[in-house]
């Protein structure tokens, strides 16, 4: 369904990915794990078409999308959804009017129509009833589910999900896995999610890959990534700082 | 030796930085003039934009024009009458007004009211991902976010002008007749009679092409934010910055252009 060949790219005159290989099937979920700043959310952008790789191939059913003119890239993102790690609702928007932006762009005039389809999404999300609600009004949980509504509302075939986590209590945190979980059940969709956090990795991954100095540099199920005995991997899984040469 | 290829280092890299600014800009502006043909005006966000520049602005601009032709009035009458030429305040005055303390103050309000609100909004939007999430809803961030803010700025900037010549003039008026005793028959007539269709048409060109100025940096700057919360007030201030002494820089060249092209015989 989408497959990442050779994928290099450099920001700010280092080399962040280095030949990243990742392919991904019908409603799998693949989770991409690395320490901070070792490029998963770059990984996601050039995915996504936010970001132009240096070389390398992004494939989707089939259709080569680099060096796709950004107009060309807009039919394709439509079929992508994207949660952002900051959530990235428009605060200027209400609840409604954030969910609505992308049926509106997609051509969807009815306000009846509008109405139900975002009731339903947000009802999904457990958020039902804060349709007037500016972004500002919400608790970092709630925007993140408020964001996961509008990119799941025109019903896309992959989701990204960069740090969909990050910052938030064990409590929230566990909800928003269950929806990627019940998202991917409900709608078939398949899923990059992107995180250093391992709860969420073995709760919410088919299969695992370890992202380390621009590459994939292990891959497994939750399971084979747990029993991994590379100290890199192991280190990163278990959380031990020993390997970077950091002790107490 | 040394410290003098420093600060020719400097130097150099200073003008490299304003060549790639400038390129920065003018790439902007075409994409702007191109997006403007190629997608559909979106109404909702132009009316939007010109309530906050064209309504928003008006007492700034309107108290400035008001009181730049009043403090220019009062200065005039103390030189002129010295010499008994108090009939002439009126179009010294008027052109004044119309060619150059109009447009450019005018603009240069603008430049601080809306270049800084503009690029603080972009910017702000930009390091919280909301233009990454704009694409990647499908939608091109400069025909949603700079169209129309360019638009409404190119549009309201010499409305605003106008408003502020008629308040600056109107001011101007009361304070030589009514104030220093002027006589008001003498002063409109010389007013009218000094002040060419042409000086407001400068006034208006000006007015213009220094709102070209304003959107086209202070949309740059925003939507090239340097990451952090630092960088959304550093990027502020140089939009304004910029955009008022590039404004500054360019009224020179236009009066002598616009004089050379409108006054030729």
């Amino acid at each position: 369904m989408l497959q990442l060949k050779e994928i290099r790219k450099s920001m700010g005159g280092q080399e962040v990915l280095r030949g990243v290989n990742l392919k991904l099937g019908e409603a799998e979920k693949v989770v991409v794990i690395g320490r901070s700043g070792c490029g998963k959310s770059v990984m996601l952008r050039v995915i996504m078409g936010l970001l132009q790789p240096d070389s390398g191939e992004v494939f989707f059913e089939g259709k080569k999308l680099t060096g796709l003119s950004e107009e060309a890239w807009n039919p394709y993102r439509r079929k992508i959804g994207m949660l952002f790690q900051g959530a990235a609702l428009f605060d200027s928007l209400s609840v409604f009017q954030n969910l609505a932006f992308p049926l509106r762009e997609q051509g969807e005039k009815s306000e009846k129509v509008l109405r139900e389809k975002v009731a339903e999404a947000l009802k999904i999300v457990s958020l039902s009833g804060t349709e007037e609600k500016m972004p500002a009004e919400l608790s970092g949980g709630m925007k993140k589910r408020a964001a996961l509504a509008r990119a799941i509302i025109s019903r896309p075939d992959i989701m990204l999900y960069d740090e969909p986590t990050t910052g938030l209590d064990p409590i929230v945190a566990d909800s928003i896995n269950r929806l990627i979980l019940h998202l991917g059940k409900m709608f078939g969709m398949a899923s990059i999610v992107v995180t250093h956090d391992m709860v969420s990795a073995r709760m919410v991954g088919d299969r695992i890959s370890y992202l380390h100095e621009g590459k994939i540099y292990f891959e497994g199920t939750p399971e084979q990534v747990d029993r991994c005995e590379d100290p890199l991997v192991r280190d990163f899984v278990r959380g031990h700082a020993e390997g970077i040469g950091i002790t107490g | 030796m040394g410290s003098g290829v420093n600060v020719l280092g400097k130097v150099g890299s200073i003008f490299t930085d304003s060549c790639h600014t400038a390129g920065g800009v003018f790439l902007l502006l075409g994409d702007t003039l191109r997006s403007m043909f190629r997608y559909r005006i979106r109404w909702d966000q132009l009316w939007e934009q010109m309530f906050f520049i064209g309504i928003r602005s008006q007492v700034v601009v309107l108290t400035t024009g008001a009181f730049t032709g009043a403090v220019f009035a009062a200065q005039v009458w103390f030189q002129f009458k010295r010499f008994g030429m108090e009939s002439a305040i009126g179009p010294t005055v008027s052109i004044a007004m119309c060619r150059e303390l109009g447009p450019v103050l005018c603009c240069l309000l603008l430049a601080g009211r809306v270049g800084a609100a503009m690029a603080a909004e972009l910017s702000s939007m930009k390091i919280t991902e909301q233009v990454d999430a704009l694409r990647a809803l499908g939608v091109y961030p400069t025909e949603y976010l700079i169209v129309p803010r360019f638009l409404a700025l190119v549009i309201s900037a010499p409305i605003l002008t106008g408003l502020a010549l008629v308040t600056g003039i109107g001011c101007g008026y009361f304070v030589a007749v009514k104030i220093f005793g002027v006589d008001g028959a003498y002063y409109w007539d010389n007013t009218i009679k000094f002040t060419d269709s042409k000086d407001v048409v400068i006034a208006l060109i000006k007015s213009f092409i220094f709102a070209v100025i304003i959107a086209a940096i202070a949309c740059h700057k925003g939507m090239n934010c340097p990451p952090g919360t630092a960088g959304v007030g550093k990027t502020t201030t140089e939009a304004v910055v910029n955009a008022s002494l590039s404004l500054l820089i360019v009224n020179f060249f236009l009066t002598v252009l616009l004089n050379a092209l409108l006054y030729s015989n």
